[in-house]
């Protein structure tokens, strides 16, 4: 986990740089972000204890024998069109995606399969759309960037299927 | 980032010289209620197959996982109100415009590769970003770039949970996508929209 460690360094010194970047730009502005981004904080954290602390329970019971007959290596590019429809209409929050994927991979999918239903599941899961995207950008744009971001899936796919396994 | 409402964006000089106005929260939302509904049916049925010991195992380890991922949390949440605060929108949205070819396609994806926080970052600053003259293509090399090569999901999530190497061999796939995308985004837009951004904002 050192490369985790590496980036929590990253990710604190760029609050501290920040931080201390607006500090310059004058102490209310500086009191300001840290009272709004501790208010982001404080909101979103009841929604990230239900997704954690509830999604062991969802991958606990996804049926692993289907996932492994849809996403199988041996599944091909059938897999992964049918990994491409679970990632967009995969609920929940980041929590629920990566944990199909790591059930996926530990119970024998195939690697371009699950790198494309993650990647699916980043570029248009139906939910994280309709309840960030939409919100707040325009609809016209939302819809036109998920059109446009179909065949990225099949392309990430291919590239695993070239360079191999990690 | 000062306004919410994409319908409205707020002016650039506006944002930056007076306190920004919240943001828009949903503390408890439908998709907190389907989610709760579909976490308790799923309790329910472990503890029908498990029993109670499968349940509190299950509980342990998403507790230990929950205390591990909050402080970055906060942190993500602090990096991004600052840089909301601090972000100099007009050199910014200069760089991505229709016309910065290549280079705003790569400007936007290292934009939303280093742009910390979540999608109550990134949805935001996305559409300040076309607000300010960004176009389509520049700014979804930056959302794209964001979803898969960002390192706030990927530290905060995916490192945790799919481990440290399938995450960085699956950043190492996505490092080509944002700018494909950006450049098929700008390709087909400009042939769909020929007149340039006139009824961008009529509903």
């Amino acid at each position: 986990m050192s490369a985790a460690l590496l980036i929590d360094i990253l990710l604190w010194g760029s609050v501290l740089g920040v931080g201390l970047i607006a500090f310059r730009r004058g102490p209310p502005v500086f009191k300001a972000s840290l009272r709004e981004g501790t208010m982001d904080f404080v909101n979103i954290v009841p929604r990230i204890a239900l997704g954690v602390i509830g999604s062991g329970y969802i991958a606990a019971i996804i049926p692993q024998e289907v996932i492994t007959g849809w996403l199988g290596p041996d599944s091909g590019w059938l897999g992964v069109a049918t990994a491409v429809v679970a990632g967009a209409a995969t609920p929940g929050g980041p929590v629920v995606g990566f944990s199909i994927g790591t059930v996926a991979l530990k119970s024998g999918g195939g690697v371009p399969q699950v790198v494309a239903y993650v990647v699916a599941w980043a570029l248009f899961a139906f939910q994280r759309v309709i309840l960030w995207e939409i919100p707040f950008m325009p609809a016209r744009f939302v819809w036109f960037r998920c059109a446009v971001s179909v065949p990225f899936p099949f392309v990430a796919a291919a590239i695993a299927m070239v360079i191999g396994k990690p | 980032m000062s306004e919410p409402s994409p319908n409205n964006p707020a002016p650039v000089g506006d944002a930056e010289s007076e306190p920004r106005p919240g943001r828009v929260r949903k503390p408890i939302g439908w998709s907190t209620i389907i989610i709760a509904g579909l976490v308790a049916v799923s309790a329910a049925l472990v503890w029908r197959r498990d029993g109670t010991d499968g349940v509190l195992d299950i509980l342990t380890h998403d507790l230990s996982l929950f205390s591990g991922i909050l402080p970055r949390v906060l942190a993500g949440c602090l990096l991004g109100a600052f840089i909301s605060e601090i972000l100099p929108h007009e050199k910014v949205s200069r760089s991505l415009g229709p016309k910065s070819g290549l280079m705003g396609l790569l400007i936007g994806t290292a934009f939303g590769a280093i742009l910390p926080g979540g999608p109550f970052t990134a949805y935001p600053v996305a559409s300040a970003l076309l607000a300010v003259g960004a176009d389509f293509g520049a700014t979804i090399a930056m959302v794209v770039s964001w979803t898969l090569i960002g390192y706030g999901r990927a530290v905060a999530w995916e490192i945790p949970i799919m481990g440290t190497d399938f995450t960085l061999w699956r950043i190492l796939i996505s490092l080509p996508l944002p700018v494909l995308a950006g450049a098929l985004g700008r390709f087909v837009y400009t042939r769909l929209y020929p007149k340039p951004l006139a009824k961008d904002d009529e509903s």
